[in-house]
């Protein structure tokens, strides 16, 4: 059976699998009861200066597929809405009674100096593993200088990161707004100020919806609203993005990296460690299916290891790192094309009007005499993009198959179709 | 405006409505959402060229996903004005469903297409009718018989901007969605609300009690009218040929379908109470052995001359007519009607059958099974008015040729009565439209 154990920057956990800084974290009770299904660690709600947030009622919101299920969330509350002192007090208990969880305090005071060697100071001593710190809330708390408003300037990322490490002894993990446009930036910035990782994302500026009868976004305070912070599975692929030009940046490459966004299962859990992830973290789907989920993330997990013959989580963190590359490298010559099987086709018709109406007419409609559709690839038309495959209902039934050119690699700075290519033409023949 | 909400008063729901229960429930909101969230929104969609109206039916799906019910009742109305009634009687697991990709795959189980046009048609809120008729064009056109077909022919012509009358032999419209269907399938009195709001397009005038061959005639309906459109359906019924058909205790099971549809409590039924026989292999029969089921005859038996694989019942409706524990006994066909000194009738003895070469002949056994009384559901035909004059073949359908023309000038025809596709309301709806689209362009061009 695969070890899911994880020391990351220091901390040890018995599982990748932590909770993020949100509702699931606010409280010991929470707390405990994640543990006792069986998380591996926490990053406990964000805390801040006294008097403590007041939250508004009305606060999240939802879009959902077609299934009805929570595709993507969206919430306007700000950060901890309890005070300083109990939220310690609950810290250190729960740490005494869970030595071999992870526990990581996030942290989000005003950008000063005094308030954060004060805060650092006091959750140190609550015997907390280490610190994250929020640069990343995006409504409410930016408004009040915090939050999203830090993480957009670099600087600032760097001079809160460096004042952090100056005052504790502590690991500690600057959170990142996705908010930005490029994630490089800050996470350099992280990497400057002394920052022992960077954990990403949170959550990305959204308006789930309109309520079209009262003229009003989602979700709606007494006739009004604001935008709100998106999660959920809908942001993984933004978020994995990031994690890997975080991962292959070479001013950021091996800083520690703990994943999240939309991680609902063992599988998403595995995309963002196979992008450099040390550990993950999972607020969303907790909050729509409850903590019983980490069972099943557990034991698929490590079958899938397993399956692989992967030991831990070490064997196999970060291997598409190398194969995630810059477009230009990408090899011109590879060509696949689409295949479709016969028997397995039930005929909707999806991939031909797909490709007939926005791609490039690949797909042959062959009417039958009992009155039903054949549809064949145009082999010479298909430029292999997969549309076909990807409105495809049926599994497998529509392939990509390579086609060898009988050409050898030779990506987009070596091709002579390149008016600014690298090389020249007799260099990439030499090649 | 909305078919479903002309509901009856919860009081006047009698015991036997509640004996004649939905036998297809209506799909909660939640469940339209889910399913329709099933179609694959098919191009060139199988279930489209399945349906014998034409429904676009993955855009009337996707209507219902999006929220949009007015939407999708008007896609289906468009093309089918009794959309409400066919997604409860079509047989859909020989038309859309058996055609809808999603039957192929491992899952076997299609897009539940009848219920999803059921949850549109009911649910619908309109202010006013949804269509607007095309400006008037001067012409009126007479329709005789307010079935399926007359009534979809009559909309679709009003559409068009003609004025319509309509002559129904019966004291009320709707035919065999009035008389026949049965129970279990049309409740809440829908066939009556239907047609209120198909009439409410406007520019058709309906004459019931009007039969044609007595109260009116071709000759002057041709005189008249700009165009005569046939949708009489089939007013005769097959006999079994044997003796004593005429006795008391042999029905004709149609008649007692009617006579059901139309009773407004139990007790002015006379239902057996043991046993009864009903022999036929088709939905008629089906549906009669199940509805006396429901009225409380203890053993009901259905016999058919041929096997179960040749009953023209779709393995549907069998197991429909087995959820409603009605025996069926096949390779058998009736022989002589039994009866006591009293000539009641006691029973009726069969005679078992047997395929050789392809060819059903008698084997020599015979057995008898005791009843109180014989429901004849062998097939209905055609009653052409004596009176009238005769198109050719008109002694088993009226002939049409295409376009619906029958042989006589200004006169078409379609629907049961006549020889085209298959005799079910969904055909029905479908020839009364194209009939009307035929009428619309021939009275153009002669217009011109
Ligand atoms: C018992 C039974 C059950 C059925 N169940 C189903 C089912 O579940 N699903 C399905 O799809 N189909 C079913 N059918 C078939 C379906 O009912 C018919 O195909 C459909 O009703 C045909 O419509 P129509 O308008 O052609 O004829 P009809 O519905 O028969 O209407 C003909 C109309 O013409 C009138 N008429 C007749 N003669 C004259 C005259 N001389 N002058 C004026 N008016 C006249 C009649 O009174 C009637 O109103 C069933 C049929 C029967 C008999
Ligand atoms: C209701 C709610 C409150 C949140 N509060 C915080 C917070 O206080 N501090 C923080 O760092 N992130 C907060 N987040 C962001 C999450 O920690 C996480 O980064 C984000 O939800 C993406 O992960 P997910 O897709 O698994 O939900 C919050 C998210 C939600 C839904
Ligand atoms: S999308 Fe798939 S199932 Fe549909 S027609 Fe194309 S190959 Fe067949
Ligand atoms: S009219 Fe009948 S056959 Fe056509 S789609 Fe509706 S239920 Fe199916
Ligand atoms: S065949 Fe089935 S899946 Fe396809 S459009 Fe029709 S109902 Fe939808």
């Amino acid at each position: 059976m695969a070890d899911l154990s994880i020391d990351f920057v220091g901390i040890k956990s018995p599982n990748p699998f932590w909770l993020a800084s949100a509702p699931p974290t606010d409280k010991a009770y929470n707390v405990e009861r994640a543990f006792e299904a069986g998380w591996g660690g926490v990053v406990w709600k964000t805390l801040g200066e006294d008097p403590a947030a007041v939250n508004v009622s009305s606060r999240y919101s939802a879009i959902y597929d077609s299934y009805g299920e929570v595709s993507g969330f969206n919430n306007i509350e700000l950060i901890t809405d309890r005070s300083l002192e109990v939220n310690l007090r609950e810290i250190e208990a729960v740490k005494k009674s869970w030595p071999d969880r992870a526990l990581v305090v996030s942290l989000m005071v005003p950008c000063e100096e005094q308030a954060w060697k004060t805060i650092v100071k006091e959750v140190e001593k609550t015997g907390a593993d280490g610190l994250e710190l929020n640069f990343g809330c995006p409504h409410g708390m930016p408004e009040r200088g915090m939050g999203a408003a830090v993480g957009q300037v670099p600087e600032y990322v760097e001079q809160v990161a460096r004042w952090c490490k100056m005052y504790c002894k502590m690991p500690v993990i600057v959170k990142l707004t996705p908010n930005i446009t490029d994630i490089r930036f800050p996470a350099r910035a992280a990497k400057r100020g002394g920052a022992d990782a960077v954990s990403l994302i949170n959550t990305i500026n959204s308006i789930t919806g309109i309520d079209l009868d009262n003229m009003v976004a989602r979700p709606i305070v007494d006739g009004k609203s604001t935008h709100g912070g998106y999660c959920g599975p809908a942001v993984k692929p933004i978020a994995l993005s990031m994690t890997s030009e975080i991962a292959r940046d070479p001013e950021t490459m091996g800083l520690p990296i703990s994943g999240i966004g939309g991680i609902s299962n063992w599988r998403d859990a595995a995309e963002f460690i196979s992008l450099g992830a040390g550990c993950v973290q999972v607020c969303t789907a907790a909050m729509i299916y409850g903590f019983r989920i980490v069972e099943e993330m557990k034991t698929g997990l490590a079958n899938w290891m397993d399956s692989k013959g992967f030991e831990t989580i070490e064997d196999f963190r970060g291997l598409a790192v190398p194969n995630t590359t810059d477009w230009k490298y990408l090899n011109m010559n590879y060509k696949v094309v689409a295949s479709i099987d016969e028997d397995k086709c039930i005929g909707c018709g999806r991939c031909y009007i797909g490709c007939e109406d926005t791609s490039h007419q690949a797909i042959d409609l062959k009417p039958q005499a009992d009155g039903t559709n054949k549809f064949e690839i145009i082999e010479e038309e298909c430029v292999g993009c997969n549309l076909c495959q990807i409105t495809c209902p049926v599994d497998d039934c529509i392939t990509m198959e390579r086609r060898d050119v009988g050409q050898p690699y030779m990506n987009w700075t070596q091709d002579p179709r390149n008016p600014h290519r690298e090389v020249t033409e007799e260099s990439t023949h030499e090649a | 405006m909305n078919i479903q909400n002309k509901v009856v008063e919860a009081s006047q729901v009698s015991v036997l409505d509640e004996m004649f229960s939905d036998i297809k429930p209506a799909l909660t909101e939640r469940q339209a959402s889910y399913e329709s969230s099933r179609c694959y929104y098919c191009y060139d969609a199988p279930c489209v060229k399945a349906c014998p109206s034409d429904i676009n039916i993955p855009s009337f799906i996707a209507s219902i996903h999006n929220g949009d019910i007015e939407g999708a009742a008007e896609t289906i109305y468009s093309e089918n004005i009794l959309g409400g009634s066919c997604s409860r009687v079509c047989p859909t697991e020989i038309l859309c469903e058996q055609a809808c990709v999603r039957n192929k795959e491992a899952e076997c189980s299609p897009v539940l297409i009848g219920l999803l046009q059921r949850h549109a048609t009911d649910n619908a809120q309109f202010a006013d009718h949804p269509f607007e008729r095309a400006p008037s064009t001067g012409k009126t056109i007479a329709v005789v018989g307010a079935g399926p077909a007359g009534l979809s022919c009559a909309h679709r012509l009003a559409l068009l901007g003609h004025n319509v009358e309509i002559f129904e032999a019966q004291s009320k419209a709707g035919g065999l969605n009035e008389y026949g269907i049965a129970k279990y399938k049309l409740t809440d009195n829908f066939a009556q609300k239907e047609i209120d709001f198909i009439l409410e397009v406007g520019g058709i005038t309906l004459h019931t009690n009007k039969a044609l061959g007595k109260d009116i005639h071709l000759e002057e309906l041709t005189e008249k009218f700009d165009a005569v459109f046939l949708g009489i359906g089939l007013q005769g019924v097959r006999d079994l040929g044997i003796e004593n058909e005429d006795k008391p205790g042999i029905y004709n099971a149609v008649d007692f379908i009617s006579e059901l549809r139309q009773a407004e409590t139990a007790d002015q039924l006379v239902v057996p109470e043991k046993s009864a026989v009903v022999i036929g292999a088709g939905n008629t029969a089906i549906d009669m052995a199940c509805q006396l089921k429901r009225l409380g005859t203890e053993e009901v038996t259905l016999v058919y001359r041929r096997g179960t694989e040749d009953m023209s019942a779709t393995k549907h409706e069998q197991q429909i007519a087995k959820d409603h524990e009605v025996r069926i006994k096949t390779w058998s066909r009736p022989e002589a009607l039994l009866f006591d000194e009293d000539d009641k009738l006691t029973g009726i003895r069969f005679q078992k059958t047997e395929t050789v070469d392809g060819k059903l002949i008698d084997t020599d056994e015979q057995f008898d099974v005791p009843c109180e009384a014989v429901f004849k559901a062998v097939g209905q035909t055609l009653t052409y008015p004596a009176s009238e004059p005769t198109t050719p073949d008109s002694g088993s359908k009226i002939t049409t040729a295409e376009n619906f023309k029958t042989s006589i000038e200004k006169v078409y025809a379609g629907g049961d009565c006549t020889g085209v596709g298959e005799d079910l309301t969904v055909e029905a709806v479908q020839q009364g439209k194209l009939a009307a689209i035929a009428i619309d362009e021939q009275l153009k061009t002669e217009g011109n």
